[in-house]
């Protein structure tokens, strides 16, 4: 390996109106090297790339390469400099040849000279491993080689940064096996890559170097050797392990002797994986793990919110059959989803319309709501739950974020379920409604009910939970109770130490 | 669910297929050439569909009942709107030799080369209902309306009324279409002359509820008219709907005298009954005078041959003119 | 914040205000023009019933077609975020079948007519589920699955009944185009208040509305609450083909003939822009019934005011294309947003004023 600095970017600064996206971060690539840039949601991952690649402009900072100060305005600048970007989503025509791909767009003269390009595009395909031909149709060639082919059309281009932002969440084992091979054949033909990726492991695999960001800050830059996979989950969510440990921990409510409400085995769907789950009446349990881990998608199979393929689910003991959401929404189900904007909010509708909504599809289409009992709903919930809005007709997509997850929250509440799946509740508000929202679970968990609680906030998750299910790379890893609930045992477990074992 | 599918999309091909099979009628209906018979004349028509409006039924009922077996002819016909597939059709006849192609074409243009295909052919060719843009050499003769006359036809029935003044509603047919340009002009004519004022001059392009709505619209501004001339048959009938709600009388005895065109049967009934005043035809009937030509029962005087069309009076109808002359039911 | 809600309620309320103001400016206009323009009066017409008559009437009862199929079209708007192109040629598929079973008949009477209107729904009805099932199984984007039945509609229609124009004539059909003995309001305008109390009625014993809504506005979240969106949008193609079927048979009725080229010759343009006038969002979502009635009134008073100024035959589409683009941009989002600006300033720089004064 050569140790050649390729990139230097020094003290980024990038602002957002109201938001300090980047303060300060160094980043250095050597040359011939992969290096991982880590962090959870938001921590500046891909803010610090687009400003790489001139999407956006820098407030501050230089960015050397080669020992030189450049200045990159727009992504065609970045291309010029020798830095390309190979997205997760293929940007590539699928319509086209794999030589047309290759070469679109960098034509020397208006003419296309397809043999010539045919010929070399078989060169450097062949150089580079990459198992299509340059004649083939690119949409026929699998995921995989898209990318790969994507990476060729980069290459070719003499990149000397050679960026991949997340290339494997679509590819199986096989292919991401694939992958790393060209990875390393570039990498030892001098180029420098920088890899973005959320599977721990991966970046175990090939990557050199990590740098971490948390919070728009820089946490610091290891060789991957040096740092073990535990601390690195500690540094992206931001707790030394020392500290982790010393959290006190709230005690556990009993719930063993409890019956259990919802029993699923082998529960999977067109997102999620097998796998078996089941909770008591009034327990409050978790779903933890990375982004991307997959506890989304299994919650998700539950409520019947993705085409489920398989599994059998009992409630109550009772076999039942729950496809979709109106299905798990009658046997008392209710999801409180993770993405509010995409998938929760009715946007033009009022905080009213939106909170009765769940309730009037259980109703039934002919049994509508009066216009008086859903005043009465609203102002009711919007009391309880301290609702700041204009008045109950106000459309709900005018009121902050936390105030839209918490009419979110008494659409659910009002249907009165007997299971609440809370996907991230807590993320993008403010920290007095996040403790409100902790309340409310504990409460009605007290009452009753049973709760899934997912957060990226581990913390979080340790304070209102009594069980966590940990996943990774879309599998269940393990399952903490007890004494095991603190974050260093969490922690472990995400990054995969102990629980390798148990695979 | 995929089953419901499945039957949903065999739905949708099998109404995909009885509409591709309409359009090609005449695919199956001409058989192969039979060598040369003497006696049995054949005869290719390119004709536009019979959905097109009730003329063009009835031109394509006489077309049919007139080319008959019967009558010593074999038939074969291809209608369609547009003028590419009436192109190909043409030449299908050709190859196929006919003696004889009666084309009543979409568009004008496009026909140069077929034509001239059919004449080294020795086809003859004779065009109806529409003229065609070209040379005059490559068809035996054209049998068509003349437009313009029907205009003038009923005009002048209208002045032979001799009333003391003629304020005029006018109703046009769809701005550009030949029937419109026909009868509109020699009722411009009028008003440019001042021998007749135009009250209003609207096209409700041959929308019946539309003219409708133009006469209430006359009728509510509150100025007086005592003609409406509508450039068809349902133009009319709605200028008169507008005139039964507002109380105004009409047709024989009547305030206002209504003028339609066609002669659907419907119209010359209400002509009968004195509703109506005036019917102009627009014949759809060259099939007759075609086959006269061609059977050397009459010579042509001159390459295009006008269609004679009458105007029907109220007062002068018999139950005879409307079996004869009445288009449709 | 709060300034921000306020602001948004204010727009809420405001959906009628472009099809509101237009109508008063169309009104205006015209008493300026002609003082005597929405003059009604009595008079007896010629079966000798005394029957209202005036532009006003006239604009009223010639709308009505149209805004009845606009109360579908807003609904299938509002599910679907498309439009449906094919009711003109539906329209006339419904009429076709109206009169073919008039015709079949021995003799016209309340039983046949009533008949004959089922039997022309339940035609409109299919034909509105295969529009139905192509946006809402197949996912066609609503304009480009409507076109097939746009282009064969017609065809249809003519198979029907054979070519020509049929007539029917009895005294009944002539009573629901045109007047009931004894009522001096036209049959379609009663109509018309009739289709629009039974929306009215729908709305309020079932969750239509909301449903309707949050399919259009969201339909990602719609699912997981539970809401089946592809009923929702097959459900209101098939209230559409209720709507067409009712308009067909008034556009038949009105003068006891059907012209399978004619009836409701692009209607669907107007039903569309008439939902567009009425302040809906032609992308789904929010929508108000009433904005759309309006919105086809808006339509037919600027059809009979360019009449009534005997504007020329050759223009008028294009006068009424000018008023349109104007009602449409000046309802746009863009405009709208700078207008709030511009008011906000306005109401800014009062403030300013109001504090200096105070100091």
């Amino acid at each position: 390996m050569q140790d050649k600095v390729l990139l230097q970017m020094r003290q980024i600064e990038k602002k957002f109106p109201g938001v300090r996206a980047l303060g300060g971060v160094d980043f250095t690539l050597r040359k011939g090297e992969i290096h991982a840039l880590m962090g959870e949601n938001g921590a500046g991952k891909s803010t610090l790339i687009k400003v790489l690649t001139g999407v956006y402009q820098m407030d501050g900072g230089e960015i050397k390469l080669d020992g030189e100060l450049i200045s990159i305005r727009s992504p065609q600048d970045a291309q010029n400099s020798g830095i390309s970007t190979v997205y997760q989503e293929i940007t590539l025509c699928p319509n086209l040849t794999v030589a047309e791909n290759m070469f679109i767009g960098r034509e020397d003269s208006a003419w296309v000279r397809h043999k010539d390009y045919e010929i070399r595009a078989d060169e450097i395909l062949g150089k580079l491993g990459i198992p299509a031909r340059s004649r083939q149709q690119l949409g026929d060639c699998s995921l995989a080689v898209q990318q790969m082919v994507a990476i060729a059309r980069a290459v070719d281009m003499k990149c000397k940064v050679l960026i991949l932002d997340e290339p494997t969440s679509s590819l199986d084992d096989k292919e991401v096996n694939m992958l790393f091979d060209l990875m390393r054949s570039l990498k030892s033909q001098g180029v420098g890559i920088i890899f973005v990726t959320h599977f721990l492991e991966q970046v175990y695999e090939v990557s050199d170097r990590i740098t971490v960001l948390r919070n728009g800050e820089l946490v610091g830059e290891y060789l991957t050797e040096e740092l073990p996979q535990v601390e690195l989950v500690a540094k992206m969510i931001g707790k030394e392990l020392d500290e982790l440990s010393s959290l006190r921990e709230e005690p556990d409510i009993v719930v063993e002797e409890k019956e259990v409400f919802y029993k699923a085995k082998g529960l999977s769907s067109s997102a999620a994986l097998p796998f078996d789950f089941s909770i008591r009446q009034g327990e409050v349990n978790g779903f933890t793990g990375l982004l991307g881990s997959g506890r989304s998608e299994s919650v998700r199979a539950i409520f019947g919110a993705d085409k489920v393929t398989g599994g059998s689910v009992s409630i109550k003991g009772k076999p039942v059959k729950i496809t979709r959401p109106v299905e798990a929404m009658k046997n008392g189900i209710g999801y409180l989803a993770e993405d509010r904007k995409r998938d929760g909010i009715i946007a033009d509708l009022s905080v009213r319309e939106n909170i009765i909504l769940a309730l009037q599809v259980m109703n039934g289409f002919f049994k509508p709501i009066s216009r008086s009992e859903s005043e009465a709903f609203a102002d009711e919930y919007i009391k309880v739950l301290n609702i700041k809005t204009a008045s109950r007709e106000t459309p709900i997509g005018s009121l902050s974020g936390g105030n839209q997850q918490k009419v979110i929250l008494a659409r659910w509440l009002l249907t009165h379920p007997d299971y609440l799946i809370l996907d991230e509740p807590t993320r993008g508000i403010d920290v007095g409604t996040k403790l409100e929202i902790q309340k409310l679970v504990l409460k009605l968990a007290e009452e009753g009910v049973s709760v899934t609680f997912i957060s990226s906030e581990v913390e979080e998750m340790l304070r209102t939970c009594s069980r966590l299910i940990v996943m990774r790379d879309r599998h269940v890893v393990g399952e903490l109770k007890g004494s095991d609930l603190n974050q260093e045992q969490v922690m472990k477990t995400i990054a995969g130490g102990e629980a390798k074992d148990e695979e | 669910m995929k089953r419901f599918k499945a039957l949903v999309l065999a739905g949708v091909l099998a109404m995909s297929l009885v509409f591709g099979a309409c359009g090609s009628d005449a695919g199956t209906a001409g058989k192969p050439a039979g060598g040369n018979s003497n006696k049995v004349i054949k005869v290719g028509v390119v004709n536009n569909p019979p959905s097109e409006s009730g003329y063009r039924e009835a031109n394509v009922k006489d077309m049919e009942a007139v080319f008959s077996k019967e009558n010593g002819y074999e038939l074969h016909t291809f209608y369609n709107i547009k003028n590419d597939e009436q192109l190909q059709a043409a030449q299908g006849f050709i190859t196929e030799g006919v003696d004889y192609l009666l084309i009543s074409a979409a568009e004008t243009t496009g026909w140069d080369e077929v034509l001239k295909k059919a004449k080294e052919a020795g086809i003859k060719v004779y065009l109806f209902d529409r003229m065609i843009d070209v040379d005059e050499s490559l068809y035996e003769a054209a049998v068509v309306s003349d437009m313009s006359k029907e205009g003038e036809t009923a005009v002048n029935w209208l002045l032979a009324q001799n009333l003391s003044e003629y304020k005029v509603v006018h109703i046009q047919g769809a701005m550009g279409s030949d029937a419109q340009i026909g009868r509109t002009g020699a009722l411009d004519a009028q008003f440019n002359s001042g021998k007749m004022k135009k009250v209003v001059q609207q096209t409700a392009t041959w929308d019946e509820a539309e003219a409708k709505k133009i006469v209430e619209s006359v009728i509510n501004s509150g100025e007086d008219f005592n003609v409406i001339y509508a450039e068809n048959d349902g133009m009319a009938k709605g200028a008169v709907a507008a005139l039964d709600e507002a109380g105004i009388t009409h047709g024989v005895n009547g305030k206002v005298i209504v003028m339609g065109f066609d002669c659907n049967k419907w119209a010359l009934r209400e002509l009968k009954a004195g509703a109506w005043n005036y019917d102009g035809q627009c014949s759809p009937f060259q099939a007759k005078i075609i086959s006269d030509l061609i059977k050397g029962v009459t010579t042509a005087s001159s390459k295009k041959i006008i269609n004679e069309e009458k105007g029907f009076d109220a007062k002068e109808l018999t139950d005879d003119d409307i079996n004869t002359y009445g288009l449709g039911e | 914040m709060k300034n921000k809600n306020l602001n948004g309620f204010k727009l809420n309320l405001g959906q009628l205000t472009i099809p509101i103001i237009a109508i008063c400016l169309l009104i205006i206009f015209n008493v300026f023009r002609d003082p005597g323009f929405f003059a009604i009066e009595i008079t007896h017409n010629n079966d000798g019933n005394a029957v209202l008559a005036g532009n006003l009437i006239s604009i009223i009862n010639g709308a009505s077609e149209l805004a009845i199929l606009a109360m579908g079209m807003t609904l299938v708007t509002a599910a679907c975020g498309g439009q449906d192109i094919s009711v003109g040629a539906a329209a006339a598929i419904a009429g076709s079948a109206f009169v073919k079973i008039l015709k079949s008949t021995e003799s016209i009477n309340g039983g046949t007519v009533l008949f004959a209107f089922l039997f022309a729904c339940i035609v409109a009805m299919l034909f509105g589920t295969f529009n139905g099932t192509l946006v809402a199984v197949f996912k066609i984007q609503p304009m480009i699955a409507t076109l097939i039945l746009y282009t064969c509609g017609r065809s249809i229609a003519y198979w029907i009944n054979g070519g020509a124009t049929p007539t029917v004539s009895s005294p009944i059909i002539n009573a629901i185009g045109s007047f009931i003995p004894g009522i001096p309001v036209p049959t379609p305008v009663l109509i018309v208040i009739t289709v629009a109390v039974i929306f009215k009625l729908v709305f309020h014993f079932t969750s239509l509305e909301l449903l309707t809504q949050s399919v259009g506005i969201n339909g990602s979240a719609a699912r997981l609450n539970g809401i089946n969106a592809t009923f929702i949008k097959l459900l209101s193609f098939i209230i559409l083909g209720a709507c067409v079927a009712v308009a067909g048979c008034i556009g038949v009725s009105r003068l006891g003939l059907i012209n399978h080229e004619t009836l409701l010759i692009d209607v669907e343009m107007d039903a569309i822009l008439a939902v567009a006038i009425g302040g809906n969002n032609l992308g789904g979502g929010k929508f108000k019934i009433s904005g759309s009635i309006i919105g086809a009134y808006v339509i037919q008073m600027l059809t009979i005011t360019l009449y009534a100024m005997k504007v020329s035959s050759t223009d008028v589409k294009a006068y009424k294309a000018i008023v349109i683009v104007l009602l449409v941009v000046i309802g746009s989002p863009v405009i709208k947003a700078r207008f709030a600006k511009l008011l906000s300033r306005i109401r800014s720089d009062r403030q300013k004023v109001s504090t200096k004064g105070a100091e």
